[in-house]
């Protein structure tokens, strides 16, 4: 039988704010427990809940970003259930009308293609607090420093059909939200979490099948091993006449399996009824149109542009649009140098190596744009070689000044005059005059291959700063004069 | 000097007939002696007090004036007051010492206000005759073998009693104007959104609002004065300038349009509280008021809406009492369900108890839209009818509750007698109007109230009209036998 796969995906992402959703405490990660926790995320008897304007905000702003209908009035609900991290024994969320709905978001596939995927709503909520059972013998510890924490919750459409394609949704959604900087992404600390919901059908079917929910699912590469796991799982118990039961699992990235959490009957009712703490949310237009007139250029736009403006293949727009911060790196480069193609393989592929080796993010980078574009000059006005180019870069990122400098104070300006050349040329083959006589004698094949030998000889003789396209061009006529 | 009425303590203090700290003396030593026959505090805070009223002292001498300033006050024990035990009136929060002063605390703290403790209630403001409490039966102090009604009953029968002149209350579906009309009180329940919420725990977050019980609608004015007005940690108070309230009270009622609803004088109406809602209204008319009868047709829709809208917000509202944090723990939970049902079920009584599963049933999957959304709607058509009287008339008249107070555990076995009683104040509160109600005239030695309903943010009407019949009549003058 032929499978076809279903994926819809539920992101919560924590909301970049200075504050909490409903109250004064701050939102920064890693405090000492519960210091960042005042009376109201408490859940102290008495106090009422306010809601932080700059969350809706950013809510607005993803709306826009994902061209969604903005619900102009929207409406806080009370998500009842008991858990010690949920201090008021309710999560004050967004039921039936949610402040920000229908929109969908252009992912770019590895094969290069575009996929659209249609986003059903994305919601405000409070982030619970956590329960920590390390530590604690025969006790549970209560950290509420999360609790109140703004979420926004971005339901998708069942409509992702592989794994990878979920993978690219999440990486398009992580790439937009720090585009719009409501979010900073950091997956390990829990800003971006993801829950899967995977279900699988014979190709050709229309309905769905029933699904499987896995929570809280926190990196790029465990979502696709969770979908894929939850996948194999679901057909090999259907192919052997079981069948799927709709129901909440969790997904162990050490035994590499899901598990049941609870199912469907389990579930609570969380009898959801509009909080009367709070009045429903207006959004006038004068505030959207401000949002409006400060978005940024998002990724599906800049992939476009990186292409028609620059003649970038999709992937390498794909990849140079994934963050905003490499986006505009390579921006600054090509405005520097004014060769975008060059800039590209720099940026992806030098630039990318040394930062994955020094484990820095591109904002953190030793070498400036400014630097690398005044670098990428020196190659095209042919003053170095994209060989000697990869030893000034490596002395730039140790800190040892511009690309000028380097050249200068290394001595390793590219010798382009032809009477020096030949000299080194002369004495390269003259101290090689053996292989000069079989080179003569060879037929054009293998002459092809003996060539190499000679440049390599002439680079290594002038110290790589020959020109090598008159390395070549000299050799070839001294060689079959 | 426990006779006298706020203004006149204002005017005393003004003159230095007495200081904040003889009057709070006199009235602790007061309430020592007779409290225990009526049980209207749950704590009295005599050091809070005598610090207050020395500072008191000290800001008049220091040339601060005020009519508040030194002046005593009780708050219900649902005002969250720093330092203070706030019980709720239940065995739930008997170990709760807040952290903060609720919003109302604060600012009568501000306006120079002695706290001489936080009174009796029924537990978590549910009930109408103030028998819930965790600390026990409050007394009318007009017949104590009656009650003094709910669930501001102890904030009422302390100030009947003569223990101090004024209190807080909260009213949810009647619970300051019940009590004020069963103990012979002027009490005032503000338009919603008027007196901040912030610190007052709530029972039902969409129709409690504080306000001030006394002896003179004057009183209410005064502590109206300092209790109303925006509060940014109130989402629901509302950005309205507060009016003098003071100044419109001798105001002529000449043409002032009383509506009566039919509604409100038909069964279930004791025919000699009937009588005296008409006698007060003769006096009004004497004062130039003019009649007419009008129709509130939803009325009978009302108490089956509350007691819907209410119990599903409680029943949320007090899932944060769970053991972990605050409050009462069981002993040696096993689990954590275990601590949850044992926490829960032994701190909560039985009406909460009631109260909470009555309202998340109405909340569950398949009854939301039976119960909780049919409810808004008759709320909507509630908040119509008065909308459409007030085009006709200016205040609508009736009487506050349809019995005079009833015997101790007269209704214990039967939760929805005691419901009823609510049938004429719950409107306001769905609606989310201002009401009042004043003394009219005693059936059997127990006193009657009549309840006046305004439109939103006429709180000076009501007060207007409550202090120019009170002009006119001694009712309201008149003090229970023993104290």
């Amino acid at each position: 039988m032929q499978w076809e796969v279903v994926i819809g995906l539920e992101i919560h992402t924590q909301l970049a704010t200075q504050s909490k959703i409903f109250s004064g405490s701050a939102t920064t990660f890693g405090s000492e427990p519960n210091t960042q926790a005042s009376l109201i995320d408490l859940g102290m008897p008495g106090v009422l809940p306010v809601l932080n304007e700059e969350a809706v905000r950013m809510a607005c702003m993803f709306g826009l970003a994902i061209d969604a209908e903005i619900g102009e009035h929207n409406v806080f609900a009370r998500k009842n259930y008991f858990y010690p991290d949920l201090p008021k024994g309710y999560q004050i969320s967004q039921m039936e009308l949610p402040i920000v709905g229908k929109g969908y978001l252009d992912i770019a596939l590895e094969d290069g293609t575009v996929k659209r995927i249609g986003i059903t709503r994305a919601h405000l909520e409070e982030d619970a607090g956590k329960s920590l059972h390390e530590d604690f013998s025969g006790a549970t510890g209560i950290d509420l420093n999360r609790a109140g924490t703004p979420l926004l919750e971005i339901v998708s459409e069942p409509e992702m059909r592989s794994a990878k394609e979920a993978v690219a949704y999440v990486k398009a959604i992580h790439a937009l939200v720090r585009y719009l900087g409501i979010c900073d992404g950091n997956m390990a600390e829990g800003s971006l979490r993801c829950d899967c919901n995977v279900s699988i059908r014979p190709k050709g079917q229309v309905e769905f099948g029933t699904r499987c929910e896995i929570k809280n699912v926190n990196s790029f590469r465990f979502i696709e091993k969770a979908i894929n796991t939850e996948v194999q799982r679901q057909i090999e118990l259907i192919e052997d006449g079981g069948r799927v039961i709709q129901e909440t699992r969790l997904y162990d990235p050490n035994k590499d399996e899901t598990r049941s959490m609870r199912s469907k009957e389990e579930a609570n009712d969380y009898r959801y009824f509009p909080d009367p703490d709070l009045l429903p949310v207006v959004i006038e237009p004068a505030f959207l149109d401000a949002i409006r007139a400060t978005l940024p250029e998002l990724p599906p736009q800049k992939r476009e542009r990186f292409q028609s403006q620059f003649g970038l293949s999709a992937y390498d727009a794909n990849v140079l649009a994934s963050s905003r911060e490499q986006a505009d790196y390579f921006e600054q480069v090509v405005g520097v140098c004014g060769d975008a193609k060059l800039a590209a393989n720099w940026v992806m592929v030098e630039l990318g190596s040394l930062l994955n080796k020094l484990g820095l993010e591109i904002d953190q980078a030793p070498v400036s744009a400014a630097q690398l574009g005044g670098m990428l000059q020196r190659i095209l006005d042919n003053t170095i070689s994209g060989k000697i180019a990869k030893v000034v870069f490596e002395k730039m990122a140790a800190g040892e000044g511009d690309a000028d400098q380097i050249i200068e104070a290394e001595g390793l300006k590219q010798v382009t005059d032809t009477g020096a050349i030949e000299k080194v040329l002369d004495e390269v083959l003259a101290a090689n005059a053996e292989q000069v006589e079989q080179y003569r004698a060879a037929d054009e094949a293998k002459r092809g291959k003996m060539f190499g030998f000679f440049v390599g000889q002439a680079m290594k003789a002038s110290k790589g700063k020959a020109n090598p396209q008159q390395v070549n061009q000299l050799l070839k006529s001294k060689l079959e004069g | 000097m426990h006779q006298l009425t706020l203004a006149e303590i204002a005017r005393g203090l003004a003159d230095k007939a007495f200081s904040a700290e003889e009057l709070t003396r006199t009235l602790l030593a007061r309430i020592q002696q007779l409290d225990p026959q009526i049980n209207s505090f749950i704590s009295v805070t005599e050091d809070l007090a005598l610090d207050q009223a020395r500072a008191a002292d000290a800001r008049r001498a220091g040339g601060e004036t005020g009519a508040l300033l030194g002046a005593p006050i009780a708050h219900k024990d649902l005002f969250c007051t720093q330092g203070v035990r706030t019980s709720c009136g239940s065995k739930m929060l008997d170990n709760f010492v807040s952290p903060y002063d609720a919003t109302v605390v604060s600012k009568l703290a501000e306006a120079g206000m002695v706290t001489l403790g936080k009174t009796n209630m029924d537990e978590f403001a549910m009930g109408s005759a103030n028998e819930s409490s965790h600390y026990g039966a409050v007394k009318n102090p007009w017949n104590l073998e009656h009650v003094p009604g709910g669930s501001s009953g102890g904030s009422a029968a302390a100030v009947a009693a003569r223990l101090l002149p004024a209190t807080t209350g909260t009213d949810t579906g009647g619970s300051i104007r019940q009590p004020a009309a069963l103990t012979n009180l002027t009490g005032l329940k503000p338009t919603y959104g008027r007196v901040s919420r912030w610190g007052m725990i709530a029972y039902a977050s969409s129709l409690d609002q504080g306000g001030p019980l006394a002896r003179t609608a004057e009183d209410c004015a005064l502590l109206l004065q300092a209790m109303a007005g925006f509060d940014a940690k109130d989402s629901t108070s509302i950005d309205e300038p507060v009016p003098d309230y003071s100044a419109p009270l001798n105001a002529s009622l000449q043409g002032l349009r009383i509506g009566l609803p039919k509604e409100y004088f038909g069964a279930g109406l004791d025919p000699r509280i009937a009588d005296l809602i008409q006698a007060s209204v003769k006096e009004l008319e004497k004062l130039g008021a003019v009649v007419k009868q009008i129709s509130l047709p939803n009325m009978q829709h009302a108490i089956p809406a509350y007691y819907v809208i209410a119990p599903a917000e409680a029943s949320s509202n007090l899932s944060r009492f769970d053991g972990v944090r605050f409050g009462y723990r069981c002993e040696d939970p096993k689990d954590l369900t275990d601590l949850y049902k044992r926490s829960r079920g032994e701190g909560f009584g039985p009406e909460v108890q009631r109260r909470i599963m009555v309202g998340a049933y109405a909340l569950s999957a398949g009854y939301y839209d039976a119960y909780y959304l049919q409810a808004q709607k008759i709320r909507r058509l509630i908040k119509n009818d008065f909308m459409a009287a007030f085009e006709e008339v200016d205040v609508i008249l009736g009487p506050t509750t349809p019995n005079p107070a009833w015997k101790l555990g007269a209704k214990n076995s039967d939760p929805v007698a005691a419901y009823l009683e609510d049938v004429y104040t719950i409107t306001a509160n769905l609606a989310g109007l201002p009401g009042l109600s004043m003394p009219a005239g005693f059936v059997d030695g127990l006193p009657v109230g009549v309840q006046l309903l305004a439109p939103y943010f006429q709180e000076g009407r009501l007060l207007n009209v409550a202090h120019r019949y009170q002009q006119v009549t001694d009712w309201h003058t008149r003090a229970p036998t023993g104290f």
